[in-house]
C-alpha cells in the first residue's frame, strides 16, 4: 500500500489544563473523507489548527507523505486549503476582489476561474457588493468560492456549512463527492450527515478526551 | 496537482508582493477616516504647541525640528495598532500564514503600504508644520530628507511591535513600551539633522546615519516581524 498522505502518530493536546486528547492516532489517504465529530469545546477546531500548521501547542508527530511535516512544510501548504472558523474575508472589499487576493497568495488558486467559482456558489450579481454589505452566509460563500477554483489535494474545512442554506449544503455535499472521487482528501468538522458524500471514516472526539 | 507543489518563482513573490500592497492602499482608501487621523493628529500637535508653550518666533524656530520629529513619531505609533489587527480579526491574516510562500514577502508589503499611508504624507505635509513654527527655510529641505529616510524606519520596528500585540484584546499601550525605546536613536538622529539644517551645517552625517538605521530595519525586521505574527497566530 502506498506512504498515507497525512498520518497523525500519538497527538496529545491540553488547552487550559484540560486534556482534549490524549493518543490521537489516525490516517488519511488519497481519496479519503474524515469527518471529525464531537461536542462542542472537544477540540474540533483545536485539531484542525493542528493539523493545518496554524498551531504548534501539541505533542506528537504529524506526516505528510511519510516526511515530518515540520521538513515538508513547503510541499505540505502548496497542498493544502484552509477553511477556516472565521470566513477569511474582509468587508471593505468586493468578492471578486478577495478572491483575486488569495489567488495571489496562494498559487494552487486559479485566479482565471473566479466568475465561475462565484457563479457556482451564487453570488453572481454580487461582484461588486462590498463583503459587509452581504449576509454572513454569503460571506461564507466567498470564502468557499475558493474549493471550486483550486487545484489542493488535502482541504481542511472547519464547519464549512454553517450559515449555509440548504441548497447551498448540497451542492457543497456534491463537491466534496466530487473531490473525492478524484483522490483528493477531506478533513472536515460539521454536524451534518455527510452520507450523500460516499464513504466517510468518522473520528469522535467525544471518546478521546481525557479526564 | 504535481505541478502546483513546486511552483514557486520570483515572478509569484513579486506577484504576491504587488497584490498584498495593492490590496492594503485599497483597504485604506476606503476607510478614510483611519487614513486622515495620523496627518490630522500630526497638524494639530504643531497647531496647539504655540499656543500653550510661547508664539515668540524665535523659542519656536529653536524647538521647532524636536516638535515636528516627536510629533510624526506619534502620529506613527497611532497608526500601528490598527497594521495586523482587522486582517487577524476576520482571519485572513490565517490564510496569509497558509500561504506555501514566505510570510516575510507580506510583511514587508504592508509595512510597505504602510509607510506610503503615513510616513509619506507625513513626510509631504513636514514643510507646512515647519512653516507655522517658524522653521528656517534653508532646514525645509533637511527637514523633509530627514523625515523620507527615518519614517519607513518607525514603519518597520513599529511592525514588530504590532505583530507581537495583535494576538491580545488591547494592544494599543503595549506597542508603545515595546516600540518607543527603538524609535529614540531615530528621534535623535532624525531631529539633530533638522536642528543642523537650520543652523546651516552640514546634514549629511545625519541622513547617512538615519540610512544606515533603513537599511538594518530592511534587512533584519521582516524577519522579526513575521515571527511576532506567527507567535500571535499560533497563540
Amino acid at each position: 500500500m502506498s506512504e498515507p498522505l497525512l498520518k497523525v502518530v500519538d497527538l496529545y493536546c491540553e488547552r487550559d489544563e484540560r486534556v482534549l486528547f490524549d493518543g490521537l492516532n489516525f490516517e488519511l489517504s488519497e481519496g479519503q473523507l474524515i469527518q471529525i465529530e464531537g461536542a462542542n469545546g472537544s477540540g474540533k477546531t483545536t485539531l484542525l489548527r493542528i493539523l493545518s500548521g496554524l498551531s504548534s501547542h501539541y505533542e506528537g508527530d504529524i506526516y505528510w507523505q511519510g516526511e515530518a511535516i515540520r521538513d515538508a512544510k513547503h510541499s505540505f501548504l502548496a497542498a493544502l486549503l484552509y477553511f477556516g472558523h472565521q470566513p477569511g474575508v474582509k468587508g471593505m472589499l468586493t468578492p471578486i476582489e478577495n478572491l483575486r487576493w488569495y489567488a495571489a497568495i496562494h498559487p494552487s488558486l486559479d485566479e482565471g476561474s473566479i466568475n465561475s467559482a462565484l457563479e457556482a456558489v451564487g453570488l453572481k450579481g454580487y461582484e461588486d457588493v462590498p463583503c459587509h454589505s452581504l449576509s454572513a452566509g454569503q460571506n461564507r460563500r466567498v470564502s468557499l468560492a475558493r474549493l471550486y477554483m483550486n487545484r489542493a489535494q488535502l482541504w481542511i474545512l472547519d464547519e464549512p456549512f454553517t450559515a449555509i442554506d440548504k441548497r447551498g449544503v448540497a451542492a457543497k455535499e456534491a463537491l466534496l463527492a466530487g473531490h473525492v472521487s478524484q483522490g483528493g482528501s477531506v478533513i472536515l468538522t460539521t454536524h451534518h450527515d455527510l452520507s450523500a458524500c460516499g464513504p466517510v471514516t468518522k473520528l469522535n472526539l467525544d471518546e478521546l478526551m481525557g479526564t | 496537482m504535481a505541478d502546483s507543489r513546486t511552483k514557486t518563482s520570483d515572478n509569484s513573490l513579486g506577484k504576491q508582493f504587488a497584490a498584498v500592497f495593492k490590496r492594503d492602499l485599497l483597504l485604506s482608501f476606503r476607510r478614510k477616516s483611519d487614513l486622515a487621523n495620523p496627518l490630522i493628529f500630526f497638524l494639530m500637535v504643531a497647531t496647539l504647541f504655540p499656543l500653550g508653550v510661547s508664539p515668540e518666533p524665535n523659542f519656536l524656530a529653536e524647538v521647532a525640528p524636536g516638535v515636528v520629529w516627536v510629533a510624526a513619531l506619534l502620529a506613527t505609533l497611532l497608526s500601528l495598532d490598527g497594521l495586523f489587527r482587522s486582517d487577524f480579526d476576520d482571519g485572513t491574516l490565517e490564510q496569509v500564514m497558509l500561504s506555501p510562500q514566505p510570510l516575510m514577502v507580506v510583511c514587508l508589503a504592508k509595512v510597505a503600504a504602510h509607510w506610503v499611508t503615513t510616513g509619506l504624507p507625513l513626510t509631504l505635509m513636514s514643510p507646512l508644520l515647519g512653516l507655522m513654527l517658524f522653521l528656517p527655510s534653508d532646514a525645509m529641505l533637511g527637514l523633509m530628507a530627514s523625515l523620507l529616510i527615518g519614517t519607513p524606519t518607525l514603519s518597520l520596528i513599529g511592525a514588530i511591535g504590532a505583530g507581537l500585540t495583535v494576538g491580545l484584546k488591547k494592544g494599543g499601550v503595549l506597542i508603545s513600551l515595546l516600540v518607543l525605546p527603538l524609535y529614540i536613536p531615530v528621534l535623535i538622529f532624525g531631529s539633530g539633522a533638522v536642528q543642523a539644517a537650520s543652523i546651516g551645517l552640514p546634514v549629511v552625517g545625519y541622513l547617512a546615519l538615519l540610512g544606515a538605521m533603513l537599511a538594518l530595519g530592511f534587512v533584519l525586521a521582516p524577519f522579526a516581524i513575521s515571527a511576532a505574527v506567527r507567535i500571535s497566530v499560533s497563540g
